[in-house]
């Protein structure tokens, strides 16, 4: 079955079976493998993607659902050189050990400052709750996150 | 984990989904947020030969208030309530009882329809709509019919709707101003299904007794229900210390909770008599 779509900014149109996954059309047809696969039934949040400016879970929709929708995975969120300001957030802090839960927690960060660049910690923990982290314990994530709000502020003072 | 095999069509209107319905059967099974469905198909407790995707048919995710209560498209989605300029005016026990539900990223997917379609006995939507006799609007190949809440819930994940209904929209009567209510819940983690939790409302008559009182309970039986002992003890009565507590102590009496890793039944058959003693002390303070 066909489905057109966009993602990260590229037409594409993809030929899957109906019963594939977003998560696993964006990694194994795509080649977008920024996107990870924790539980694959929608409790840990490592293949959160960012679907018309919301996050939600890829592994609880399907390729074919997304047709006509305009997606944004944690590529798409890195600049050609550098760091996002969201990224060095998460570099200064130290918002990361082994990596897995990592693209869920940006693409999750990403669409909550977009909307809420002035989300306080309540609001940024209760977000980042469904986002497992098995490395961490959350606490330098809320403080990456935090962080990074000044930079959202500013990009919504510009726009 | 990877999904069951099935066919997908996402058709145009109504009409169309109903018809795909009543020529599928219970092969087919309909489609919204697909919050419930997908991990009920990744762990293949069901393989449909078909999903009926709603995402086209119009006007399913409209949300109206008006003079007779408010009505919500079973393909409202959480954070389109938690948005909503005039919701928490119009249904505030509603409004409150949304920000309990699920995480971040289910809520922006997540449908009305389909959590009163699932019916999990832990679901705060099901516990919200028993206790304001909200009014469910089933489509099906004859048309429409309504059916109240108390008798759309059947048991843990069956419901009243027929192979080939489509659940359109939930209807919640008017909210009289003044009107006392109250909503508590136990999660050991904020967004997860509750252990248990209470939806309550009752008004006020000249002599600042209670009338109407109305209690629904989540977690603590098969189904949502209403506790009709707690609520006799407390009609006509007032709202203090002696009957809050002979409320909640009628309240543990007619729930039948199930026993599961996350608490015995006991635990839970107490939870429910301390959520209704703290949401009996919220509503009146």
């Amino acid at each position: 079955m066909k489905a057109a779509f966009e993602v990260n900014g590229e037409s594409v149109e993809v030929d899957v079976e109906p019963r594939l996954s977003l998560a696993d059309c964006l990694r194994d047809v795509l080649g977008l493998t920024g996107t990870h696969l924790g539980c694959e039934h929608g409790v840990c949040g490592a293949c959160t993607v960012i679907v018309d400016g919301q996050a939600v879970r890829s592994c609880l929709t399907l390729a074919v659902q997304a047709d006509g929708e305009r997606i944004t995975t944690v590529e798409g969120l890195s600049p050609e050189a550098g760091l996002s300001p969201l990224q060095a957030a998460f570099r200064k802090h130290h918002a990361l050990q082994c990596g897995f839960c990592t693209p869920g927690m940006v693409t999750t960060a990403h669409a909550l400052l977009s909307e809420e660049p002035d989300a306080d910690a309540d609001r940024v923990r209760e977000v980042l709750s469904g986002n497992i982290c098995r490395c961490t314990g959350y606490v330098p994530i809320v403080e990456a996150v935090l962080e990074a709000r000044a930079a959202y502020r500013k990009m919504e003072g510009e726009s | 984990m990877k999904f069951p095999a099935f066919d997908y069509a996402a058709p145009d209107s109504l009409d169309e989904a109903v018809a795909l319905l009543a020529a599928h059967g219970e092969d087919a099974m309909v489609l919204a947020g697909g919050q419930s469905l997908m991990p009920i198909l990744a762990f293949r407790m069901a393989a449909p030969s078909l999903l009926v995707d709603l995402k086209k048919v119009p006007a399913l995710d409209r949300i109206d208030i008006g003079a007779e209560g408010v009505t919500l498209g079973a393909r409202s989605r959480w954070c389109d309530i938690e948005r909503h300029a005039g919701l928490a005016a119009a249904h505030p026990l509603l409004a409150e009882a949304t920000r309990h539900i699920a995480h971040y990223q289910i809520r922006n997917r997540g449908t009305v329809g389909g959590s009163l379609a699932l019916a999990d006995p832990a679901a705060e939507l099901p516990g919200v709509a028993v206790a304001c006799d909200a009014l469910l609007t089933l489509a099906g190949p004859g048309g429409e019919r309504h059916v109240a809440a108390a008798e759309f819930f059947l048991g843990p994940m069956t419901t009243a709707i027929a192979p080939d209904e489509i659940l359109t929209a939930v209807h919640f009567p008017a909210w009289p101003e003044n009107r006392r209510w109250a909503f508590q819940e136990f999660a050991r983690r904020k967004g997860d299904f509750a252990l248990a939790g209470v939806a309550l409302h009752y008004d006020l008559d000249a002599q600042g007794r209670a009338r109407d009182m109305r209690i629904g309970v989540i977690g603590a039986s098969d189904r949502p229900h209403r506790l009709h002992a707690a609520e006799a003890t407390m009609n006509g009565s007032a709202v203090d210390a002696a009957t809050i507590a002979a409320a909640a102590a009628a309240a543990s009496t007619e729930v039948s909770p199930m026993e599961d890793h996350h608490a015995p039944a006991d635990y839970r058959r107490a939870l429910v008599a301390t959520l209704v003693e703290r949401a009996l002390q919220e509503a009146a303070s």
